[in-house]
């Protein structure tokens, strides 16, 4: 079973299509990764049906490195 | 009885707004726009044409496709949401542009997927037997409902218009249709008249232009189209593998790409045409599809299926058997 960090940045290499290497903790997805707004749009919705959770759009406009996506899954996994 | 396409057409004016043109008048560029939309160029109504005008272009067009003569047409269903009055409807205009006979005419404001719901509405009529020839067609002005100094809109929508013949037939034609709505949703995406109250009159004026709030559009569009993609296929026991084309509303290449994606179909079977046109709003169905039929990609006897998502939000599909 992966852990939730693994799932999240398999997911965020699939919809950015970047290499493992790059997603680091503190990647900023627009600044480092190369993703627009559309793109972190997608992720977020990607995360939204891996962890079958709804993220309010408040929530996933403060999403913005990997961190922050580790962070939010993990506070939120056993809602 | 079914409905089936007997003819189809479209119309595109001919001045062109590219994306160039744009980074002249408002803070924006090529790139930006292309890795956003895939609009590489939109086509602009001039002062002489209207909603009304390019649907007479149309439909004359899927006339002749059909080999109809309009003496055979029982009905005219407009698809729009830009015509130039309140009423008459677009309709009507067109209606008196192509015939004298007093058959009914009249308008469906579904936004960008007013051309499935017209279509939809046509399938009925034809399958109660109530009549065996219908007009359907999209078009759509947006380019003038946009604030010229806008760049989240100005970039996005270009005119135009679809037409198709729809004639009774004992064969599909037309499998489905799927239509949705989620009114809740009217401050994403919209278009305010000009309101007449005297409280507000002058403030309101002012701000009659198109409104859309892109991401949160593009989220619920990408989902919402995915449920109705599955919806479409499992209503008529049918797997992605038995389509030939994807005739998707050109609003976005990304979000058509996440549709295509969803049901695994590579993107050469998908038909776009939002490079050249832009979102044409309720035009845009009809004018890819009349694109794929000219070009000879799509052929009798194909499985397509089309679908809309637009402002309401309005959403609808389409099986149909070309």
């Amino acid at each position: 079973m992966s852990t939730i960090e693994e799932r999240v940045k398999k997911i965020i290499i699939e919809q950015l299509g970047v290499k493992e290497e790059e997603v680091k903790s503190e990647a900023s997805f627009e600044n480092d990764l190369g993703a627009d707004s559309l793109d972190t749009v997608e992720l977020v919705m990607a995360l939204e049906e891996e962890f079958e959770t709804e993220i309010p759009d408040e929530e996933a406009e403060k999403i913005k490195t990997v961190q922050a996506a580790i962070d939010y899954v993990t506070n939120h996994a056993n809602d | 009885m079914f409905s089936r396409i007997a003819g189809t057409g479209h119309y595109l004016p001919e001045q062109c707004l590219t994306n160039a043109m744009l980074e002249q008048r408002v803070d924006t560029t090529h790139d930006w726009i292309v890795e956003r939309t895939g609009i590489h160029q939109r086509h602009i109504a001039s002062n002489g044409e209207n909603a009304a005008t390019m649907a007479v272009a149309a439909a004359r067009q899927a006339l002749a496709a059909a080999e109809t003569d309009i003496a055979e047409i029982d009905l005219i269903v407009v698809a729009t949401t830009s015509g130039d009055r309140a009423f008459p409807s677009v309709a009507c205009e067109v209606q008196a542009a192509l015939t004298d006979e007093n058959i009914p005419a009249f308008d469906v404001a579904a936004a960008c997927s007013g051309f499935i719901f017209a279509m939809s509405v046509a399938d009925q009529y034809i399958r109660s037997g109530t009549y065996r020839s219908v007009l359907v067609i999209g078009t759509d002005v947006l380019s003038r409902l946009c604030r010229p100094d806008d760049r989240n809109t100005i970039v996005l929508f270009g005119d135009g218009a679809g037409a198709v013949v729809l004639q009774a037939s004992n064969v599909p034609g037309i499998e489905s249709t799927h239509l949705h709505s989620a009114g809740e949703f009217a401050d994403l995406l919209g278009v305010n008249h000009p309101q007449r109250r005297e409280s507000d009159h002058a403030e309101a004026l002012s701000e009659a232009w198109m409104y859309m709030k892109g991401n949160e559009v593009f989220k619920v569009a990408v989902s919402k189209l995915s449920e109705l993609v599955n919806e479409t296929l499992v209503a008529n026991g049918l797997t992605p593998d038995d389509l030939d084309w994807l005739v998707p509303h050109q609003a976005n290449l990304r979000i058509i790409k996440a549709t295509a994606k969803k049901l695994k179909m590579p993107m050469s079977q998908v038909v776009t045409t939002l490079a050249d046109t832009g979102n044409t709003s309720a035009a845009s169905v009809p004018i890819a599809l009349d694109v794929a039929v000219r070009d000879g990609r799509i052929q009798r006897g194909h499985k397509l299926l089309l679908e809309a998502f637009g402002g309401g939000f309005a959403w609808g599909s389409a099986l149909i058997t070309y």
